[in-house]
């Protein structure tokens, strides 16, 4: 079956060569078809209407754009040029605040793996006392939306000091980030069979031994699907972002576009054109592992 | 899952049959490593929670809240909001995660880009129906023109439409992830059982009916309440598509609290999000009940 469209005749050749009846079945086959179609051609229209326009905006020049033109019939790499080149007012510091992006959402991800996984192999493996408390307090703070969290935490950042810096940014995405990783490792970390921590037991290994040798390598494949998520957790997040940074040379991407807004005449092509461009790092971070992070996050949902 | 934990933790053999040489090391070890998130849970979540229920102390608070025109009208929105959004986003997922099913190349190749709207930030897209909808300049009215010669709606300066298009919003950005979680479900269902049905002359409605919606029931319903209550928290649909104008007719809870602390009024923005606790604890409970069966 090749790809498309395809899949209708090849349905229907099957369906003849099984029945050795009449022609309803290879109708009944079309028509089971088209109804597929039916809802895969509006499921197709709806999720990339929106990207679409973003890109069309992003390659168009701005006269094209603002008059409603469906495809760009001028395609130009000028908004790309300008974005690069910092030659505009809003984005006068377009690479330092991408640096910014980058650096926090990469030390989200490594701060936020490096408490969960520790938890989850005391919780798990170790059976430390009171690890069930402590696995229900982080259930619960995972269940709380984070929008509740944001007002107190910016005053709370404020109490210690750190407001406009990028810890108080990371601190909060590890604080919103790690409940789930640790949930998600957890139920990894107990389907992993006991005999071989008792293996390794005999062999004498100490707890630190246990950890590195035996469970880090077993865990691997969870432990990337939770690193890129709290990485793109943290790449993503734009309420925290805004609320804690200011200053535009200590702003996220994000922050930067929303503040785009805050111009009457805002130049939409531009604003379309970095958000394109910071779009498509977790995008394509999220295709790249994507076998990984439907396997290793829909796992802990679904098992409920 | 818990008596499975049980079980499991009868069989720590090493930790427990040795208890007395082990036990130290052990739980030392556990102590140690378990301490790095709980000095994260300490600092920023018991801190500063009690510090916003600290700030929130006060009854003249909520006189003050209530008393405020928008907050009824917030309190509405984001009712509808959550009935009207989550049903429908929930019933989609439900109807997509059957098409999903259906073994063909391209729905395969479908299902990947179906992922997108999940998988990009959300901040870029939501700006790009913003300006879909602009009156002047956007594509859609740019369309309604050219098909009817009548200018269209001003989208997003309606209260009502608003509040649809911030529901759409929603429901575009979070639909990919519950389809999937819901289409995991539906093939975790042994595929003995539709057979079974087949041979007994089911039809599809049928089958749905008696083999996959009985599996599939509390996933669903453990799935709406987890939506219900991440959407409560959802400050970017509203925000970024019509913060919360025209006139603060179409905010909601989780953007009223912003609202409240960029005029600087942080005690009604602690008692907004307290007003929304009434809500939110008792699914979490429901919910942390369902998860540690």
């Amino acid at each position: 079956m090749s790809a498309g469209i395809a899949g209708a005749p090849a349905a229907t050749a099957r369906a003849l060569d099984l029945s050795p009846r009449r022609r309803p079945d290879w109708l009944k086959a079309a028509g089971k078809e088209a109804k597929l179609l039916l809802v895969g051609i509006p499921v197709l229209l709806w999720t990339l209407i929106p990207i679409y326009h973003l890109a069309l905006f992003a390659f168009s020049p701005k006269e094209s754009a603002f008059s409603g033109a469906l495809f760009p019939t001028h395609p130009t790499l000028r908004n790309f040029a300008i974005v690069f080149g910092e030659r505009h007012y809003f984005l006068s510091h377009f690479w330092r605040q991408l640096w910014n992006s980058v650096l926090i959402a990469f030390t989200t991800g490594v701060l936020t793996l490096v408490i969960a996984t520790a938890a989850a192999f005391a919780i798990s493996r170790l059976k430390v006392r009171g690890g069930r408390t402590v696995m229900n307090l982080a259930l619960f703070t995972y269940f709380i939306p984070a929008a509740f969290l944001a007002v107190p935490m910016y005053k709370t950042m404020g109490a210690y000091g750190l407001l406009n810096t990028k810890w108080a940014l990371i601190l909060a995405m590890v604080t919103i980030a790690s409940p789930y990783a640790i949930w998600v490792l957890k139920q990894a970390s107990d389907k992993l069979p006991l005999e071989l921590d008792e293996a390794a037991i005999m062999d004498g290994a100490s707890p630190l031994q246990l950890f590195r040798l035996v469970y880090l390598p077993l865990m691997a494949p969870s432990l990337v699907a939770i690193g890129i998520y709290a990485l793109l957790l943290a790449w993503n997040e734009y309420l925290f972002a805004f609320l804690l940074l200011s200053g535009d040379r200590d702003l996220t991407l994000p922050v930067a576009l929303g503040n785009f807004l805050a111009a009457d005449d805002s130049p939409w092509e531009l604003l379309m054109t970095t958000g394109l461009i910071y779009a498509l790092p977790p995008a394509a971070i999220y295709y790249t592992f994507r076998r990984y992070m439907v396997g290793g996050l829909t796992a802990g949902a679904v098992k409920s | 899952m818990s008596a499975a934990l049980a079980t499991a933790a009868g069989r720590v053999a090493p930790a427990s049959a040795r208890r007395p040489f082990r036990l130290s090391p052990w739980q030392t070890w556990g102590a140690i490593l378990l301490a790095p998130y709980l000095l994260v849970f300490v600092f920023f979540v018991v801190y500063p929670v009690g510090y916003g229920l600290w700030l929130a102390r006060h009854p003249a608070s909520y006189a003050h809240l209530v008393a405020d025109p928008i907050f009824a009208g917030t309190v509405v929105n984001t009712l509808v909001f959550l009935i009207v959004g989550i049903n429908v986003k929930m019933a989609i997922a439900l109807f997509l995660s059957g098409f999903f099913t259906h073994e063909r190349r391209w729905i395969r190749w479908l299902s990947v880009l179906f992922i997108l709207p999940w998988a990009v930030p959300s901040i870029p897209t939501i700006l790009s129906v913003r300006f879909m909808l602009n009156p002047e300049w956007g594509i859609v009215n740019h369309i309604v023109f050219s098909l009817t010669a009548e200018d269209g709606p001003n989208w997003l300066n309606d209260p009502r439409l608003g509040l649809t298009l911030a529901i759409a919003v929603h429901i575009w950005k979070s639909l990919p992830f519950w389809t999937l979680i819901l289409l995991a479900g539906r093939l975790s269902i042994s595929s003995d059982l539709y057979e079974a049905a087949s041979v007994d002359g089911a039809t599809g409605w049928q089958k749905f009916l008696h083999v996959t919606w009985p599996s599939m029931r509390t996933l669903y319903v453990t799935c709406t309440i987890l939506s219900m209550i991440w959407t409560l928290g959802d400050f970017n649909s509203v925000y970024l598509l019509t913060g919360g104008g025209p006139a603060d007719l179409t905010h909601v809870l989780a953007t009223l609290g912003i609202r409240y602390l960029r005029l600087d009024q942080v005690d009604l923005s602690m008692a907004a999000v307290v007003c929304a606790m009434p809500f939110v604890l008792p699914l979490v409970y429901v919910l942390m009940r369902r998860l540690s069966k």
